[in-house]
């Protein structure tokens, strides 16, 4: 027998390091094995030419639980946010380009019809993420079972639902399961507008506008309250980096022993038990409790391996969707670029190419076929504006989402990259005709890229699909979608499991309480 | 003018179904249509000499036995014969073949994949207990989840409990079998690409989606849900052709005392004082009834028939924002004589099941694409079918009707109305494409009748030429059918119903709406039910 006390976590992400502060807090022992040489997982300020750093992946902050901000005193571990309550610039080849500050929208030749319909979008879209949102904090139900919590998990959510009224619970009863496409014809005339609207519901998913579930995921965009606006976008200082630093911080503040470079092998297990780790250099650690922050494929196949899983319990993460489509564009430039009609004060917002929704949708075709966007969208940011840290004095970095990348491009990425490069920076010149003579340094990083650095199978930043049916208890799959696993005392705390991806933490508080109730299945 | 007691505008099946339970339960009740003939896109015509098309909807497996037997559609003429089989051919000259011998086809899916054979059994076992599930909900009115009155919450109560009965693993198959797109649910099963393909088809007939899309699972379902003589999943031909669904229903309406009036096109229907009191017809007659019940679709019924200011803007919303959608277009083919497929070698049972030409899911969403793009694919999914070789009475001895039905056809072509060069061009891309794998068809052809969404709005009346008045996707369905809080039958002003296929359970020649609207109706007016009710499985 090992100490009961100690708990190793796989992965310093920032959901590991969300469990383990609550987890020492609960007084346990608590380890972190990172196979990075620091912190954060694929949250992470690295640099990617000498003097120029970026956030790796994620960009923006949006949906950082604020109770945990709170609870983990993270503003005094040294998170500031360096610009809220970012505006969106959807971004015209003409140069006249449409301004989304919240529910207010100018510029562009936008319509007074979609000026009012954009503060009754708004409206409701928030009222419906924030319903999401209230169940991001506790573990989801399980359904079928007579077990009084669950019971009445599901009856407050029942409850919750009809507290938004007649008329809003059937709007949210008609449009959760459908398509943001369909739902932004119904309000608004203006294609920029539509253009941005729908690129929010598919950010790094394998959706288009059109898909069914895109609803669900540009809900799950807006579910945040970053900044204490619901669905606000903010740039933390230092880059995402500096957000795994402030939870690094509060970690090692509650006692958990942080260790970088050791990567773990393989997570020990004696019949249907855990009983520790293996690292890759052959060291191994004892505990009763491991909690896995790496996704669920990797977590179950690489780590615990097949065959001490029961088939069935197999099938199913075999089966999970995990395909990433984002690819991750960083410019190292001379100096800051000017973008058609976007004025000085605006090119800190973000700039998004997604000029009308079937633009989106016709990029996203490509990836159907395991081919990448002829015409991409693109979220671009430059960080360097709020945060001189990133790059040398008067030199700039430029942060860009580039969709669709499929994981599994037709010819594999070795062959692509240099040609998609390309087609990503003709696009963006259309849009900042000086680009190619201001850049000192490209990196594409691609979802083969993501998997490899951050060891996310598919390199999917949310470990799985956001989509209805891998969400809540089917997150990752039924049967380990409340943290516990079916091998006792082995915990899932990653972005695979409910609620998902994104910088949120959610999932790391869910299953630090999991595991000081003691969960089991 | 005599005034009835209900007036139904729309002799579809669902509008003759709905007629002729309120007749059976005593109601004065006449049946407006707008067409020469009754039947609505449930039709049998001869457009052809001595040819009978089934010339919208071909096959039957979903009319809900209950409405069978309960308005003795059998005793009217009505008999369904069922027909077996179906193969997809593959462009490099293979073929999967589906046999009503489960051996045979075990062997035949063998042949392509062992794995996928087994497989299978999963598949159909699962796709089974989907079915059993939904059926009992069929011919039940869907609860208003908002609503506090006492049979919505018993209604929802007892939905709650049979769904917490599956237990929890069926439960999440469930869930995920609702919100999956056929493309994914498939992969799940099946390796080979044949097979998915084979079995993808079914998730997209008439549904503006692609086998890619998240919700496709379920369309999959609608066209498995239904049997011929209590063999779930069985398809069979109405003999004589579909029309002999639509003429049973009249006659057995007549027979008790209903009245049908044909070339009667409904102009306007009438709201005095925030109640219907009747309709008045295209050439200016006018006939009164307390109840008006519409089989058209929404938007026909609600953004045409009747007046805006009778409406609350709210909902002319909603009516404005159903997604109707037409996708589908079909050919009516009068042959000569049989056409060959050499890829199935000779005299193969499987040309009197369904055909198809498709070898691969990618092959299937480019098809959608096409249709996303504004365009009729270029290479579509067809349903084809022989249905003289089952049912020789609709050509002469030694001819051939044969029914293609196409999937994708937009409503529009590149944003503009179809021209008669639109549906020629549309017409011999579907030609060709059969002719490629049948080199003697082309010159078997002695007519052909093709239909756009064009026609089939034109014609039947049904907007952009939708078959099932209306997406089947989430927002669509159950209690959101058409509209959120309008699912039960009831129309938004007092006297009003609906009863057509935008309405719970929804589309294909199921007949279940216009008898639920028939229930709902005899109990705001306080009558004895002639509906049937509940789940009678066998």
């Amino acid at each position: 027998m090992t100490d009961s006390k100690r708990v190793i976590i796989v992965g310093g992400g920032h959901n590991g390091l969300v469990c383990a502060t609550y987890l020492a807090k609960g007084g346990k022992e608590v380890i972190v094995l990172e196979a990075a040489n620091e912190m954060g997982g694929a949250a992470v300020t690295r640099e990617f030419s000498p003097g120029f750093k970026v956030s790796a992946c994620a960009h923006l902050l949006n949906l950082l639980d604020p109770t945990i901000e709170t609870e983990l005193a993270l503003k005094s571990h040294g998170l500031r946010l360096a610009k809220t309550n970012l505006k969106t610039i959807a971004l015209a080849e003409d140069g006249n380009h449409l301004q989304i500050d919240g529910n207010r929208v100018s510029g562009g030749g936008v319509s007074d019809s979609d000026t009012t319909a954009l503060v009754k979008y708004r409206r409701r879209m928030d009222r419906f993420a924030k319903l999401l949102g209230r169940l991001y904090s506790r573990k989801p139900p399980r359904i079928g079972v007579s077990n009084p919590s669950d019971l009445f998990g599901a009856a407050k959510l029942a409850l919750d639902m009809r507290l938004l009224g007649r008329e809003d619970m059937r709007e949210f009863l008609r449009i959760a399961g459908i398509n943001i496409y369909d739902i932004l014809e119904e309000y608004f005339d203006s294609p920029l507008l539509k253009g941005a609207l729908s690129f929010d519901g598919v950010l790094g998913t394998h959706l288009g506008p059109r898909s069914n579930n895109s609803v669900f995921t540009t809900l799950h965009r807006m579910s945040g309250r970053i900044g204490g606006k619901q669905g606000a976008l903010a740039y933390p200082a230092g880059g995402m980096g500096a957000v795994t630093a402030a939870l690094a911080a509060a970690a090692a503040s509650k006692g958990v022993t942080l260790r970088t470079a050791s990567p773990v092998a393989r997570i020990l297990v004696d019949g249907d038990r855990v009983t520790g780790v293996e690292l890759e250099g052959g060291e191994q650690i004892s505990a009763d409790t491991v909690v896995s922050n790496a996704d669920p494929r990797t977590t179950f196949f690489k780590l615990i391996g097949a065959r001490n899983l029961d088939a069935g319990f197999v099938r199913k993460i075999q089966h999970i969707r995990m395909r990433g489509n984002a690819a991750k564009l960083h410019l190292a430039l001379k100096t800051l670029p000017t973008f058609t009609g976007v004025e000085p004060d605006q090119l800190g917002e973000r700039l998004v190419i997604a000029p009308d929704s079937a633009y989106v949708e016709r990029a996203f075709d490509h990836a159907k076929y395991g081919e990448y966007s002829s015409s991409p969208a693109l979220e671009i940011t430059i960080p360097s504006i709020h945060d001189a840290s990133l790059a040398p004095d008067g030199q700039h970095v430029l942060s860009a989402i580039v969709q669709y990348a499929p994981y599994e491009l037709k010819g594999g990425w070795e062959a692509g990259r240099e040609a998609f490069t390309n087609v990503v920076l003709d696009q963006l010149s259309r849009y900042a005709p000086d680009i190619r003579q201001q850049i000192t340094h490209t990196e594409l990083l691609t979802p083969a890229d993501i998997e490899r650095e951050f060891r996310i199978t598919g390199g999917h930043w949310h470990h799985g699909e956001l989509a209805l049916d891998q969400a809540l208890m089917m997150r990752p799959v039924p049967g380990a979608a409340q943290y516990a696993t079916p091998l006792s005392g082995l915990f899932l705390c990653g972005a695979g499991c409910h609620p998902g991806g994104g910088v949120m933490g959610h999932a790391g508080r869910n299953a630090a309480t999991a595991v000081l109730s003691g969960g089991s299945r | 003018m005599k005034k009835y007691d209900a007036i139904v505008i729309g002799a579809g099946h669902n509008g003759l179904t709905n007629a002729a339970y309120l007749a059976k339960a005593g109601l004065k009740v006449l049946v407006l249509e707008r067409n020469s003939y009754v039947g609505g896109a449930t039709v049998s015509r001869e457009l052809y000499k001595d040819w009978i098309y089934s010339n919208c909807s071909y096959v039957c497996s979903l009319l809900r036995p209950e409405i069978y037997r309960t308005l003795n559609l059998a005793k009217y003429g009505l008999q369904v014969v069922p027909y077996g089989g179906s193969v997809t051919m593959a462009e490099n000259g293979d073929f999967l073949g589906s046999y009503i011998d489960h051996d045979v086809s075990r062997r035949e899916l063998e042949r392509h994949n062992a794995r996928d054979a087994d497989a299978s059994l999963r598949f159909d076992t699962d796709i089974m207990r989907q079915c059993r599930l939904i059926r009992p909900f069929l011919m039940r009115t869907p609860p208003d989840p908002t609503s506090f009155k006492p049979w919505d919450l018993m209604q929802l109560l007892d939905f709650g409990r049979e769904f917490l009965k599956l237990g929890e693993d069926v439960i999440y198959d469930t869930v995920r079998f609702y919100t999956m797109s056929i493309a994914e649910y498939l992969d799940e099963y099946f390796e080979s690409d044949l097979i998915k393909a084979n079995f993808a088809g079914p998730g997209i007939i008439g549904t503006a989606l692609g086998v890619m899309s998240p919700g496709t699972s379920y369309v999959l379902l609608h066209h498995a849900m239904g049997d011929v003589d209590g063999s779930m999943g069985a398809w069979g031909f109405a003999r004589g052709g579909m029309g002999a669904i639509a003429n049973a229903m009249a006659a057995c309406f007549q027979d008790h005392g209903g009245e049908i009036m044909t070339d009667a096109g409904v102009d306007q229907i009438i709201v005095k004082s925030g109640r219907v009191t009747g309709v008045a017809l295209e050439n200016g007659d006018e006939h009164y009834a307390d109840l008006v019940v519409s089989n058209l679709d929404p938007k026909r019924t609600f953004l045409k028939l009747m007046d805006e200011k009778d409406l609350e803007p709210s909902f002319v919303e909603k009516a404005r924002n159903f997604k109707i959608r037409g996708s589908s277009g079909k050919l009516n083919i009068a042959l000569d004589g049989l056409p060959e497929f050499p890829q199935l070698g000779k005299d193969n049972p499987l040309i009197a099941g369904d055909m198809h030409f498709m070898d691969s899911v990618e092959r299937l969403e480019r098809a959608y694409d096409d249709w996303k793009n504004g365009t009729w694919s270029k290479d579509p999914y067809v349903d084809m079918l022989i249905p003289t070789l089952t049912d020789p009475t609709m050509a002469p001895p030694g001819k051939h009707y044969m029914s293609v039905f196409v999937q994708y056809v937009p409503p529009k072509v590149h944003g503009r109305d179809w021209t008669d060069e639109d549906r020629d061009a549309f017409g011999q891309t579907v030609i060709d494409q059969i002719a490629n794998y049948s080199p003697n068809f082309k010159d078997l052809i002695l007519h052909t009748e093709v239909r756009t969404p064009r026609e089939i709005e034109d014609e039947v009346g049904l907007t952009e030429g939708n078959i099932f008045q209306g997406e089947l996707t989430m927002d669509q369905l159950f209690f959101n059918r058409p509209f959120p809080g309008f699912a039960q039958y009831r129309g938004p002003v007092k006297g009003m119903y609906m009863c057509g296929s935008a309405t719970h359970p929804g589309g294909g020649v199921m007949a279940a709406p216009g008898a639920n609207a028939a229930r709902e109706i005899l109990r705001d007016l306080r009558r004895p039910n002639t509906v049937p009710e509940g789940w009678t499985d066998d």
